[in-house]
């Protein structure tokens, strides 16, 4: 039994000191971005490898998310006769809830790994050391460019997803269904208002905000070689995965019962 | 010059260092020498601050590092330069910008000034026309000597070398050997080399400084430290299996 409870305190203190790790390295990078010299550059390189390198995988799920929800709403909504809604209830989740939530669980596991990886290993080479010997703050030079790259193009991403993913159940719904095409637009654009929009490009920067934090934080605390790089990568996805999920619970539920 | 005042530092729960005394007058070179992983490199992080101690004080050009603002520290760190183990080479950039990385991130950059003077330091320690290749395309005693004209190219007052002749050719650490005392002789720089090389301990020497299990044991001239009677230095400086250090290993297992 105290073995149990012994074990379940290292878990929490281990928590705590994660948690405490991340707010003051978040704290830094939001200090570190409004210190000159700005490094534009910089940051459209990142943008480049999370955004645009991204478009293809994103475009590709968010197609067949947009599909399958067309085909499982219709499996329903046919009984009902009233297969034109399925328009509105496509539309409603890939804003609100899939799009954002996607995007981010895809960019989490192909650019948030790979910044784990890259600055993990940057620091068993002693490069992170290296840059701090050339009086550089590695925060400011590896943090901040990525930072904001995710900032911006998370949300935007998730804009591309809503919109292929509406793409998808527009071809299923019209092509298969026999929906005319016109009141499947007409629908669509009804059912969606500017807060629907709002709520889930808010939660795409914050998920961007988080992918960039976690993953640069655990590329840092990498210790031990190439183990631990693969260790660390494991780590910081599997934590970018939980806080999104859980971020987003508490989003919809924060927006659902207060907000809107 | 360099000063270090009963420097703890531990890992986790091990003592690394334990109480370092250390003095390096300016101008002269220093060679700190003991054990792979008896915390040789861990004693150079701390003059660039890099690793913060537990407890004790550096003080470089007379200056406490504790008492520093963020500011004055990068001030400081540009006059030292800092030669890594295994290069430490940035690899998404190229050898020219590797070596000019201080002016990039300091200077106003202007990328022809920057290539000019990155060659001109990479043709120092013999590596002329190179400075478009990338890290990944060196042998590992070409990265040794990139990082070296990293660290000689803002001309710095300190220069520090962690291990410079480890894992070279004898005769590349020939020439690395020649090219510290050089810069000793020519540009009168405070230089501090961690080696366990005695050839080129002895070679670029002006003091010689033993550390093990955390502390600064003895410390001398080459002659004095070759004449020792301390038997961990002597056991350790002609490279005996048999001796006190190996001991204590053993009453360890």
């Amino acid at each position: 039994m105290s073995t149990f409870f012994i074990a379940l305190g290292k878990r929490v203190l281990e928590f705590l000191y994660f948690l405490g790790g991340l707010t003051s390295m978040a704290a830094r990078a939001f200090g570190w971005i409004f210190v000159p010299p700005y490094k534009k550059e910089r940051i459209f390189e990142q943008c480049k490898k999370a955004g645009v390198d991204s478009l293809p995988i994103i475009a590709l799920i968010a197609f067949f998310i947009g599909v399958i929800m067309a085909l499982q709403t219709a499996y329903q909504m046919q009984r009902l006769g009233s297969e034109m809604y399925i328009a509105s209830i496509v539309a409603l989740s890939m804003v609100r809830e899939l799009g954002p939530v996607i995007t981010a669980l895809i960019v989490a596991g192909r650019v948030g790994a790979a910044i784990t990886a890259e600055i993990g290993s940057m620091q068993v080479t002693e490069q992170i050391d290296a840059l701090e010997a050339l009086s550089t703050s590695p925060i400011k030079y590896l943090v901040v460019p990525r930072l904001l790259a995710l900032a911006i193009m998370e949300p935007l991403l998730t804009l591309f997803a809503n919109f292929v993913g509406i793409i998808g159940g527009y071809l299923i719904v019209v092509y298969r269904l026999g929906v005319p095409s016109g009141m499947y637009r007409h629908i669509t654009f009804s059912a969606l208002l500017y807060k629907d929009l709002f709520t889930g490009l808010f939660k795409a920067l914050f998920f961007g905000i988080i992918i960039a934090l976690v993953s640069c934080y655990e590329g840092f605390n990498v210790e031990g070689g190439a183990e631990g790089v693969g260790k660390a990568t494991a780590r910081a996805v599997v934590t970018m995965f939980i806080m999104i999920i859980a971020c987003d619970c508490l989003f919809t539920a924060l927006f659902y019962f207060i907000l809107l | 010059m360099i000063e270090i005042k009963g420097l703890t530092k531990t890992f986790n729960t091990h003592k690394v260092l334990d109480g370092v005394n250390l003095k390096i007058e300016k101008g002269s070179t220093c060679v700190i020498i003991g054990r792979s992983g008896c915390g040789k490199s861990v004693l150079l992080k701390h003059i660039v601050r890099i690793l913060l101690p537990d407890s004790g004080k550096v003080y470089v050009s007379g200056k406490d590092l504790d008492a520093l603002s963020q500011n004055e520290l990068g001030a400081l760190r540009l006059k030292i330069g800092l030669v890594f183990q295994g290069g430490a080479l940035f690899d998404s950039l190229t050898v020219g910008e590797n070596v000019g990385f201080r002016l990039i991130e300091h200077a106003k950059f202007n990328r022809k000034e920057l290539l000019e003077k990155a060659e001109e330091a990479l043709c120092q320690v013999g590596l002329c026309g190179i400075a478009n290749l990338m890290p990944a395309e060196l042998s590992g005693g070409m990265k040794k000597r990139v990082a070296l004209a990293r660290a000689i190219f803002a001309k710095p007052d300190i220069i520090l070398y962690d291990e410079p002749t480890t894992g070279v050719d004898p005769i590349t650490a020939d020439s690395i050997n020649e090219l510290i005392k050089n810069l000793h002789d020519k540009l009168k720089v405070t230089s501090v080399v961690v080696t366990h090389d005695m050839k080129s301990a002895y070679k670029v020497a002006d003091k010689i400084a033993m550390l093990y299990q955390g502390k600064i044991i003895a410390e001398g001239t080459s002659e004095e430290i070759q004449r020792t009677e301390h038997p961990v230095v002597h056991q350790f400086i002609n490279g005996l299996a048999q001796g006190p250090i190996t001991e204590t290993l053993e009453r360890f297992r």
